[in-house]
């Protein structure tokens, strides 16, 4: 049944059609017939961010952690701008973003309007898609393609500019059904001739890995459940990048724990020394595969993957199957198991005696310490005191992201929220407020630096208006730790500005903000402040005073192959790690 | 030889390898931005443009055929064609070069100016490619001259000496052989 109303009545109509509960929003000028659409009903509710970036951010954390599209609405000119950053990170992470933004009345475009911007080419190589609407009646196919385009296929931002004028335009509004999108249908189905062929190098395989990432997240729950049955039923080890954890659980003995940079030491050996790699849903991103002409040298590699373009990118693979991980998961374990398929039990056994030889070096160890806290040891009293709840994972970027990714340990999909490719430092937070709302009861902790959360720490205020009781557990060691780390490892030591000097004080600051504050310095105390923390029934930042000089070992050094991992002083050498091996086959 | 750089913290650069020309047909939608996106994802990604020529072919369809033709390693060709093929407004990617039984064909109109033995050369120049006289002065001539690209460059060349003042060129446009269309591929 198709009705008259103006643009911006349009807009919320499509979002609540789309099944949009909640839009992250800041207004301004070229936004206010949306805003004023929004004040008069209550389908759609709006989540008022203190940034624009932030309220990507949340969007992502939200889309993240549910598996819908997220949803942003911002002003033109800076409004668009700042908005930016969140959605290049939602493209290099493949999160569905629909992100709508004011322009000025289409007779001023291209006249240097008051907050005017050239949104759709500012936006276009971050974003997956993205339209300038310059007629109301384009506008309700426009926005239902919009969602078709942002969650199919493989997820992205798209941007949605539309001009002032057009949203007091009146025109008919149409449901999304009236829309059959018949230009982009991207493939989900992979092509059974080569699934067929991948399921004959795995049975063959001697060697063999799991190599999988955010593809598997992305595609569903089915792909996380279908990947854990074809691991059991194969015994092949498995491994993720930064992207993927949780799909398989990491309490699992077949999980090798992440591979790449920062990645285990049997995870990397294990992808260097394999014969047949099996990748799902990753895209050999520079810091999976360190240098490339001595990346897994004697390997069939396999790659599953719905974007042809991630295919031979950087690594040539033997087959690829172009299609959605849970098709192509659910094709692999079904041939499997009819062809009954049985992989060299002794080669297998041979293959997971090394792997295990390579685990015995213990590649996570630190020195531990009675006088201050490491920050490995407070992700793991974190982890322990928070394992048996309804927990969600964000984080900034750096260190403390590395140290949370090796020891908080991920049993489920949609639970690990972090910035992945873009890297971007201020993600955490805003992305917990996200996820909070859409999880109003979970227990959500945005494990962050000192350094990184103050580029998004005006968000604690959106926290404290919505009564989102997010966690952020700061692993305060004064510096750009991962900055510092390079700058020790790679430049002479020469720490250019990335000591913190004048840091505020955390526990004031979030009491300027009304929310909860709780400083720790003793290992000692730890156990106590978190529990302190998770109990407070209100936004919380937690000021963990950590070894400010600890670094994030195992690490692949610059331009070295995965099996030139270097350890921390507390991993244990080789010559031990035989002779603890031989004392458990005795 | 190639030893990673040992203050980055990303792989050493590939080793040269060896670069081929492919000409791709981009069958897209006529729309506003269409161009901008091809083009941006050239620069942004650091992919040369040799040629590139686009046009509405199917009015009714709001079909544009865009004709590009590129240089890469083969990874890098690959690259380009699927990242071409992601963009959502791109209906068609076909590698001209890779199915091989393709036509190549560009016009260009070349202005020569002169008098006495230089203008009947050219004139007879002309003759022989094949190139009209689509204007004439009593001392300059514009030729129209179509064919594949080395025979408009030979022309060029020759004409060089003969007073050529400038050129120019439509870039290439290509189709394929046999009786079967592009959507059909």
């Amino acid at each position: 049944m198709a009705r008259e109303m103006t643009g911006a009545e349009m807009v919320i109509e499509a979002l609540a059609d789309q099944g949009v509960k909640h839009l992250f929003g800041y207004p301004g000028g070229a936004v206010l017939p949306i805003y004023d659409a929004l004040f008069a009903q209550d389908r759609v509710k709006h989540v008022l961010v203190r940034h624009e970036q932030g309220a990507v951010h949340a969007a992502e954390g939200y889309a993240r952690s549910t598996g819908k599209v997220g949803c942003v609405l911002v002003t033109s000119g800076p409004g668009a701008t700042n908005a930016v950053t969140g959605l290049t990170d939602a493209l290099m992470d493949s999160i569905p973003i629909v992100c709508i933004t004011g322009q000025v009345p289409t007779h001023l475009i291209g006249n240097d309007a008051f907050q005017e911007c050239d949104t759709v080419g500012i936006t276009r190589p971050c974003t997956k898609h993205n339209y300038l609407v310059k007629s109301v009646g384009d506008l309700p196919r426009v926005l239902h393609e919009a969602f078709h385009i942002a969650a199919s296929g493989r997820p992205g931002p798209v941007v949605v500019d539309i001009p002032k004028d057009v949203q007091f335009a009146r025109g008919v509004y149409a449901k999304p059904k009236d829309f059959p999108h018949t230009g982009y249908r991207p493939r989900l189905k992979g092509d059974m001739d080569k699934i067929r062929q991948a399921i004959e190098l795995m049975a063959q395989a001697k060697r063999p890995v799991f190599y999988t990432g955010g593809g598997v997240i992305n595609s569903g729950r089915a792909a996380s459940e279908l990947l854990r049955e074809l691991v059991k039923l194969t015994g092949f080890p498995i491994t993720s990048t930064l992207m993927g954890l949780g799909a398989f659980p990491a309490g699992d003995p077949q999980w090798l724990g992440m591979l790449g940079m920062h990645g285990t030491l049997e995870a990397n050996m294990a992808m260097h020394d394999c014969d047949v790699m099996i990748c799902i849903g990753a895209r050999f991103d520079d810091r999976i595969t360190g240098r490339l002409d001595a990346f897994s040298p004697g390997s069939k590699k396999i790659h599953v993957d719905i974007d042809p373009s991630s295919i031979n990118k950087n690594v040539k693979v033997d087959v690829a199957v172009v299609g959605d991980c849970a098709h192509v998961l659910e094709d692999m374990v079904r041939l499997w198991r009819t062809q009954a398929r049985q992989p060299d039990k002794s080669a297998l056994a041979d293959w997971w005696r090394q792997i295990e030889k390579w685990r015995a070096r213990r590649s996570l160890a630190y020195r531990p310490s009675n006088e201050v806290i490491k920050p490995q040891y407070a992700i793991q009293r974190l982890y322990e005191l928070t394992k048996d709840k309804d927990v969600y994972i964000t984080t900034e970027v750096g260190q403390h992201q590395m140290w949370a990714a090796q020891f908080y340990r991920f049993q489920e999909p949609n639970r690990w929220m972090t910035s992945g490719g873009l890297g971007t430092m201020g993600y955490g937070l805003p992305a917990s407020v996200g996820v909070q709302l859409a999880h109003p009861r979970s227990l959500v902790i945005d494990i962050a630096g000192e350094a990184s959360v103050l580029m998004t720490m005006q968000e604690l205020s959106t926290a404290v208006q919505y009564r989102l009781p997010i966690k952020v557990f700061i692993l305060n060691n004064q510096y750009m730790g991962m900055v510092r780390q390079w700058q020790e490892l790679l430049h002479g030591g020469r720490y250019a500005e990335s000591y913190s000097a004048a840091l505020p004080d955390f526990v004031k600051l979030a009491e300027a903000y009304h929310a909860c504050g709780i400083r720790c310095e003793k290992p000692g105390d730890l156990d106590h402040a978190i529990k302190e923390m998770i109990a407070v029934d209100k936004p919380v930042l937690f000021d963990c005073v950590v070894d400010p000089k600890e670094n994030c070992f195992p690490m692949i050094p610059s331009g070295r192959a995965h099996n030139e991992m270097i350890l921390g002083d507390a991993g244990v050498s080789p010559e031990e790690a035989v002779t603890e091996e031989g004392r458990v086959m005795v | 030889m190639n030893a990673p750089a040992p203050t980055s913290h990303y792989p050493a650069a590939p080793t040269a390898q060896t670069v081929e020309t492919h000409t791709l047909s981009v069958l897209v939608d006529n729309e506003p931005g269409v161009l901008a996106r091809v083009i941006g994802l050239f620069s942004g990604r650091g992919y040369n443009i040799e040629s590139l020529t686009v046009s509405e072919t199917e009015h009714q369809k709001h079909l544009s055929l865009i004709t590009i033709v590129t240089t890469g390693t083969p990874m890098v060709i690959e690259q380009i064609k699927n990242q071409l093929d992601r963009l959502v407004p791109v209906h068609r990617v076909v590698d001209m070069t890779l199915a091989g039984n393709s036509i190549e064909r560009e016009l260009a109109m070349v202005k020569v100016r002169g008098r006495g033995e230089h203008r009947v050369e050219a004139l007879r120049l002309a003759d022989a490619f094949r190139a009209r006289v689509i204007d004439a002065t009593t001392e300059s001539f514009v030729f129209e001259i179509t064919g594949k690209s080395d025979k408009i460059e030979q022309f060029i060349e020759l004409m060089l000496p003969l007073g050529l003042v400038e050129v120019a060129r439509t870039g290439i446009a290509a189709i394929a052989r046999g009786p079967e269309g592009m959507a059909a591929r």
